[in-house]
């Protein structure tokens, strides 16, 4: 296995806090909008924009996580069952603009399926999408982010993965990683 | 991810300590789903579940149906009362038939213990075993140690007693099995004819006195006497049985501790249990019914996750 260094610890920062920026250029002072971050990996990516637009503004944004894995079509179709994790909302996303947050879009379908999901919290006045790594050309379903911190190109067989400081290990990094051929 | 190491839920007896805990942890997750404004994911959407109950049953099949139907599985109903099973059919031809209609799953009751075995060694959906005659009722026992897991914190190391009609009830066999694979203490506890001989050899400890048992214990699972099941006498009548194992509240404030009061259900009111302590603060028995939604939905996710 070869692993890839694409975003060191400083360039994730500097990643974060520009996508905190461009939210703030559409959201002004978040009154109207709340955060969902997709289980299980965009639960980090999720806090971390939370706390940084704490840092730039002095508010809380409303954060929540959802979990898709019911709302997935893919269940009995892969190799593996998937787990499921908590979802975690406790405001009502009724006529709110929503951001949801994940660390790599990839084929899209996680992220359909997370409409589908956040569809029964309410109707909100419209959805946006910020993910950290877009891997371009590999879209199944016409799905666009809204905020982008890094367009990669990569294949198949790779895969993007991306580190926390503290959970997985000492610093935040993304990597791209290669699995050997056997 | 963990799976279920079994295709069928039969008996609480066949499946690991890690299946029970994995269903828990799924069921959370569901009953969350069913504290939304839409209680309904679309996981099941392209699966068919028959509901095949060869026996009466309100709470399980209503419960059952509700599970198939929040998880948008497309549901039929079947029950031997208006059915060719008065016409002479055998089971294994009545399931099949259904099959032929391209179900994935089935959900039996049947009043003869190892119904369900034999189905599984002749067709190749999965089968819930609805209870099996007073064999086993795995999905009451999982829903009875998930409500215990949901008010105590957890099962492990809690004492548990069982009381009432042992010898006829499949809930107490598969809710020893639950309690004991989760590490809780059991006990049972009624009339000496009510009580299976060799009940000691499944390692629960046995107590006449209901007064004892109610003073060990942290739960009181109290059970109906199945009067449809009992061919012969087992006791003088009810009104004596009700005088040495009937619950009412002042026992329970008699005791120096707060218990946890269950009941599967129907309950017998004033015989069993009377009416003030199946109301009091002491009774989860409307938990219960709320938590089977979820574990039943649990059990038949992961169940039509294993192809």
């Amino acid at each position: 296995m070869q692993k890839r260094l694409i975003v060191n610890h400083q360039l994730l920062e500097i990643m974060v806090m520009r996508l905190c920026h461009q939210l703030i250029e559409n959201h002004g002072d978040f009154s109207d909008s709340v955060i969902i971050g997709l289980q299980p990996r965009g639960r980090q990516v999720a806090q971390r924009i939370q706390s940084t637009l704490k840092t730039i503004l002095g508010t809380t944004v409303p954060t929540g996580y959802l979990d898709t894995t019911f709302h997935r079509d893919d269940f009995r179709r892969r190799e593996t069952p998937l787990a499921a994790n908590a979802t975690h909302i406790d405001f009502l996303i009724e006529g709110k603009k929503v951001i949801l947050v994940d660390d790599v879009l990839y084929t899209g379908r996680s992220v359909r399926a997370a409409m589908d999901a956040m569809i029964s919290f309410g109707r909100p006045a419209n959805v946006e999408l910020l993910v950290l790594i877009d891997r371009l050309y590999s879209r199944h379903l016409p799905i666009e982010p809204t905020y982008v911190g890094r367009r990669v190109n990569s294949l198949q067989s790779q895969r993007v993965l991306v580190e926390w400081q503290g959970s997985d290990t000492q610093e935040d990094n993304i990597w791209l990683v290669t699995k050997n051929e056997e | 991810m963990q799976e279920l190491s079994v295709r069928h839920l039969l008996g609480i007896k066949d499946i690991t300590a890690e299946d029970i805990q994995l269903i828990f942890e799924t069921a959370d997750n569901f009953k969350d789903v069913l504290n939304r404004p839409i209680k309904k994911v679309p996981s099941l959407r392209d699966i068919t579940i028959a509901n095949v109950f060869f026996e009466n049953s309100t709470r399980t099949r209503l419960s059952f149906e509700l599970a198939e139907k929040r998880l948008s599985a497309d549901v039929i109903n079947f029950s031997s009362s208006s059915s060719s099973v008065k016409k002479g059919e055998t089971l294994l031809d009545t399931v099949n038939n259904i099959l032929a209609m391209k179900v994935d799953m089935i959900v039996m009751r049947h009043s003869s213990p190892g119904a369900p075995h034999f189905l599984s060694r002749h067709i190749d959906a999965n089968i819930v075993n609805a209870g099996d005659g007073t064999h086993e009722h795995p999905t009451q026992a999982l829903l009875d140690s998930f409500s215990i897991r949901e008010k105590l914190g957890d099962v492990a190391g809690k004492k548990v007693v069982i009381i009432g009609d042992i010898l006829h009830s499949r809930v107490a066999l598969s809710n020893i099995f639950a309690l004991q694979k989760l590490g809780a203490e059991v006990m049972v506890c009624g009339p000496v004819t009510l009580l299976p001989k060799y009940i000691r050899e499944l390692g629960v400890k046995v107590e006449f006195d209901v007064r004892k048992a109610l003073a060990w214990c942290d739960v009181a699972n109290v059970l109906r006497i199945q009067l449809e099941r009992q061919q012969m006498k087992y006791f003088p009548s009810l009104r004596e049985y009700t005088l040495y194992y009937g619950i009412d509240k002042k026992m329970l404030e008699s005791l120096d501790k707060e218990i946890v009061l269950m009941h599967p259900g129907p309950i017998n009111r004033g015989v069993e249990l009377s009416s003030d302590a199946a109301d009091s603060h002491h009774s989860i028995i409307l938990n219960q019914v709320e938590n089977g939604v979820a574990i039943r939905m649990a059990v038949l996710y992961l169940l039509a996750s294993k192809k």
